[in-house]
């Protein structure tokens, strides 16, 4: 029997459908979490994870697994890569611009003003730097008044 | 002892540190003084466990036994922990936890960043990864420190009180043994002479801005390296094992 063999693009392609569990309008492509995917025996997805008590990171993985299987891809590896760490320079200019439609200001670059995701002022107040999960931090805008969750560079 | 053995069991104790600390603080969910301090608590908790399965999960892969990480966390005694006494002590109030947590984390960062530059990749990597987490818990507990220290009377007298007594459990960290000292010769692993003079410097900056006063090194306890613990730890592991104590190799 010969083994099917995928292209890597093909397989970049799949992946770039499988949703972050936690921020659902990302996927693992923007979040820039997939570091290799290796087709010279079988299917290889090397993966990153966040932080290091993420609990997505089985969830992502098992999605990574189904989404390949539901593509007819049998024995998907995965493979979990910890060096060099993961940071939010990874994000792709379309992830960050994704997560401000969803309502959460991207991680800015030091020192840089940090917008409202949803009126664009920069004036702005950190009310935690410890938010609802470890990646993000609690805002808010002092021109449209509302809340929102920035997040953090790491 | 060979040296692949020293690190494997530096390892394990990199990660009975972490599991140790995370399950303190998981103990204080649902008891934070407010909210954005009881996700940030649960948050570090879930960091610091995190941060053990890799280290316990290194230690099982170059040890080639076939142990994962819930047979170092769920099915080890007391004695085969090998956790500094600080990080069990319990949570008592919140100054006590806080004082805890700047003390180890002081500590904890310095030591991560050594690891980065060892030789051994996979320990690079792990630390790598940590060092990231541990600086803003380390930011965390250092605000809260300022702020209780320099915040009412009783606040002060009360997180110095926890200063005083917590002390006496910082010596241990910096007393090389043999593990130690294998992983700084044979893999280019940290000084502890070099980081206890950092985090001397360190904490000082920390408590000075606390307006607090820096104790007098006196006795110091130690034990806990060599799996001697002190009497609250026995609780804690039966808190953290009792599931798989009660039902051997239940799974989720």
């Amino acid at each position: 029997m010969v083994a099917a063999e995928y292209k890597r693009e093909q397989i970049l392609d799949w992946l770039s459908e499988v949703a972050d569990p936690e921020i659902p309008v990302l996927t693992i492509m923007d979040l820039g979490i997939v570091r290799e995917v290796d087709c010279s025996d079988g299917v290889t997805v090397s993966l990153t994870p966040t932080y290091s008590g993420c609990p997505a990171t089985e969830a992502i993985e098992a999605s990574v697994v189904a989404a390949l299987e539901d593509r007819g891809v049998p024995d998907v590896r995965i493979r979990r890569v910890l060096s060099p760490p993961w940071t939010t320079d990874w994000i792709s200019n379309e992830g960050r611009e994704k997560l401000r439609i969803y309502g959460i200001a991207p991680p800015e670059r030091r020192n840089r003003p940090i917008a409202c995701p949803r009126c664009g002022s920069t004036s702005t107040a950190r009310v935690s730097e410890f938010g609802s999960t470890a990646c993000k931090a609690s805002y808010k805008c002092l021109d449209c008044l509302e809340p929102f969750e920035y997040f953090k560079c790491l | 002892m060979t040296p692949d053995d020293a690190l494997t069991r530096y390892a394990t104790r990199l990660g009975d540190n972490a599991l140790v600390l995370g399950q303190r603080m998981i103990e204080l969910v649902a008891a934070s003084p407010e909210l954005e301090e009881e996700l940030a608590n649960a948050n570090f908790s879930l960091d610091y466990f995190g941060q053990s399965r890799m280290f316990y999960t290194f230690a099982g892969e170059r040890e080639g036994e076939g142990r994962d990480e819930d047979d170092f966390a769920f099915l080890r005694p007391e004695h085969e922990y090998r956790n500094l006494l600080l990080v069990e002590q319990p949570n008592g109030h919140f100054g006590d936890s806080t004082v805890r947590a700047v003390l180890f984390e002081s500590f904890y960062v310095l030591l991560l960043d050594a690891l980065t530059r060892c030789s051994d990749e996979g320990l690079a990597g792990i630390a790598a990864r940590a060092i990231k987490e541990v600086r803003y818990h380390l930011k965390h507990s250092s605000q809260w420190l300022v702020r209780l220290g320099d915040g009412t009377e009783e606040s002060h007298e009360r997180v110095q009180e926890s200063l005083d007594s917590l002390w006496s459990y910082t010596g241990e960290m910096f007393v090389a043994d043999e593990l130690d000292d294998i992983v700084r010769d044979a893999f280019e692993g940290p000084d502890l002479e070099a980081i206890a003079r950092q985090w001397r410097h360190a904490v000082t900056a920390i408590v000075n801005a606390s307006t607090l006063t820096l104790p007098d090194d006196g006795w110091m306890a130690s034990g806990g390296k060599q799996g001697r613990h002190t009497e609250q730890f026995g609780y804690l592991l039966a808190d953290l094992q009792n599931m798989q104590r009660a039902y051997p190799g239940v799974a989720w």
